[in-house]
């Protein structure tokens, strides 16, 4: 099978009058279905990455390519959630998770006619992230932990083929994020959509992905790939197995390997 | 709670009137004359005395007003939208607009005076002239600062920059909207009331150059009177449209949720 996403070479320089390096000599290849977590120090680029990968910036080199296209400007395959919920104010919860389907082709054109049925899947990925009876309210009636779980129905309302997620729980309290681990899970393995989620939280990223890349600090590029072989589902329990742990500890170790051999790089990290 | 809620109902009446009573007595205990400061009951007598011609001038203000001040709701949004959404836009015309906007609009009167002549129009361009550019600054507000990642969201859609406009930076800046409606409705009085002082036969402003002239001094401050209750309507009224329409913004925890 090809994969859905292929990225060789690509190369990310950004600003004119002080260009800045942001990702040399990537490669990645993700396989259909797959989650994959990026992990990184902060600034290596992994916003970067998302947004080459979902068309929103040109690579300054190199070849990116998604189901087999190459990616030329902003894909509507994809869903994204972001560490800031982003819901609008004015609309209610259901509202917001409907705002895909008045953006994207097809449905944008028949919204008025199949709003009902449109509707009725909102409220059953509602019902999904453990949302029932909280579609009419306003997104500031509810607690950070809710806004996201209705941050990811609006990310995967339009059934993308590719779901992007940047740090999507950075700004919650322990406990609502390792709930919401179980929450995309089950999201994730009762829909089977490929998943790049880019963390900085390594367990977070060994808890869900089947795979995770290391990524070097600026500029950035996949220093190492760890399978993870653990089975699924992941429950909170396996996070203490002597098996998690040691796979975590394991990146973690060669991430701060990779910063003693490099240490130009890192200094540099520090003073931008 | 009841309680409080007369008292906080009744405060801006009591602010007022205690305002008032503060005149009336330091007129009467200073012995101040009248053509300096009148005092309130002689204003008022005054205001019922020449009821008639008052409101034959303050008709004619309010609707200048609400003339001029519909046209800078237009131009200022279409401004607004402009600037806050095309950086080029913004780069080219906010200097110009800041500019614009720190001219003392009583030099330019003359100026429209010599274009339309004397009358309704200068009245209405000034009152424009004043309250524009309170409007186009926050509606350019609202939609500079449509977060990036809502702007990403929409655009890996497919969205096109209008769709992100109507369907985010409109809405978010409904509220900078209706605060700048406010600010604009009050200018605007200004703006038609210095017009008609300089140049007009008609209007709250030409009234009370001509009492003044005429050492009513009672008749002045009737139009002064008039003139701060119009501008509080209207300011009220806009109040309460923007609590309507964007009670998200205010987010009282009692509305119904109706959409």
């Amino acid at each position: 099978m090809s994969p859905l996403l292929q990225m060789r070479g690509v190369r990310l320089v950004y600003g004119r009058r002080r260009p800045t390096l942001a990702i040399e000599r990537l490669d990645l290849e993700i396989e259909q279905g797959r989650f994959v977590a990026v992990v990184g120090p902060s600034g290596c680029g992994k916003s970067s990455l998302m947004k080459l990968v979902t068309g929103l910036r040109r690579p300054s080199a190199g070849s990116i390519e998604v189901a087999g296209k190459e990616v030329d400007g902003p894909l509507k395959i994809v869903g994204m959630a972001f560490q800031n919920p982003t819901l609008l104010p004015w609309r209610t919860t259901l509202s917001n998770i409907m705002l895909p389907l008045e953006i994207v082709e097809p449905h944008r054109h028949q919204f008025r006619r199949e709003r009902a049925r449109y509707r009725q899947q909102a409220n059953a990925l509602l019902s999904l992230v453990g949302l029932d009876n909280f579609g009419e309210k306003y997104p500031w009636q509810l607690s950070g932990g809710m806004q996201q779980r209705a941050s990811l129905c609006r990310s995967l309302i339009h059934e993308p083929a590719l779901l992007m997620l940047d740090e999507p729980f950075g700004a919650l309290d322990a406990f609502t994020r390792e709930e919401l681990w179980d929450v995309l899970q089950d999201l994730w393995m009762r829909r089977r959509f490929t998943t790049i989620l880019v963390t900085h939280d390594l367990r977070e990223a060994v808890y869900l992905a089947d795979t995770v890349h290391v990524m070097s600090s600026r500029p950035g590029r996949i220093i190492a790939t760890h399978d993870v072989p653990l089975e699924r589902p992941r429950r909170p329990r396996t996070a203490y197995e002597a098996r998690f742990m040691d796979i975590v500890a394991g990146i973690r170790e060669q991430i701060r390997g990779e910063r003693d051999e490099q240490p130009p790089p890192t200094l540099q990290q520090d003073h931008a | 709670m009841m309680q409080s809620e007369l008292v906080e109902r009744a405060v801006p009446w009591a602010a007022s009137l205690g305002l008032l009573l503060i005149w009336e007595i330091g007129c009467t205990l200073f012995n101040v004359p009248e053509f300096v400061l009148p005092k309130p009951t002689v204003v008022l007598a005054a205001l019922v005395q020449w009821a008639g011609p008052i409101w034959f001038h303050a008709s004619h203000t309010l609707i200048t007003t609400v003339l001029g001040f519909a046209l800078s709701v237009g131009a200022g949004v279409l401004i607004g939208i402009a600037v806050g959404s095309s950086r080029l836009a913004y780069r080219g015309f906010y200097p110009m607009l800041v500019g614009f906007n720190s001219i003392p609009k009583v030099a330019i009167v003359p100026v429209l005076v010599i274009w339309f002549g004397i009358g309704v129009v200068p009245a209405v361009l000034t009152a424009f002239l004043m309250s524009f550019f309170p409007i186009a600054v926050n509606v350019a507000t609202g939609l500079a600062t449509v977060e990036p990642e809502m702007e990403d969201v929409l655009r890996s859609l497919g969205a096109k920059p209008r769709d992100i406009i109507v369907k985010v930076g409109l809405p978010r800046a409904l509220p900078y909207f209706f605060a700048s409606l406010k600010v604009a409705i009050t200018l605007a009085f200004v703006g038609s009331v210095i017009s008609e002082s300089i140049a007009s036969n008609r209007g709250i402003g030409t009234m009370m150059v001509q009492a003044a002239s005429d050492f009513r001094i009672a008749l002045v401050f009737a139009g002064l009177l008039v003139t701060a209750v119009m501008g509080i309507a209207m300011y009220a009224g806009f109040a309460m449209l923007e609590l309507r329409t964007t009670h998200w913004a205010t987010r009282r925890m009692d509305f119904d949720a109706d959409d």
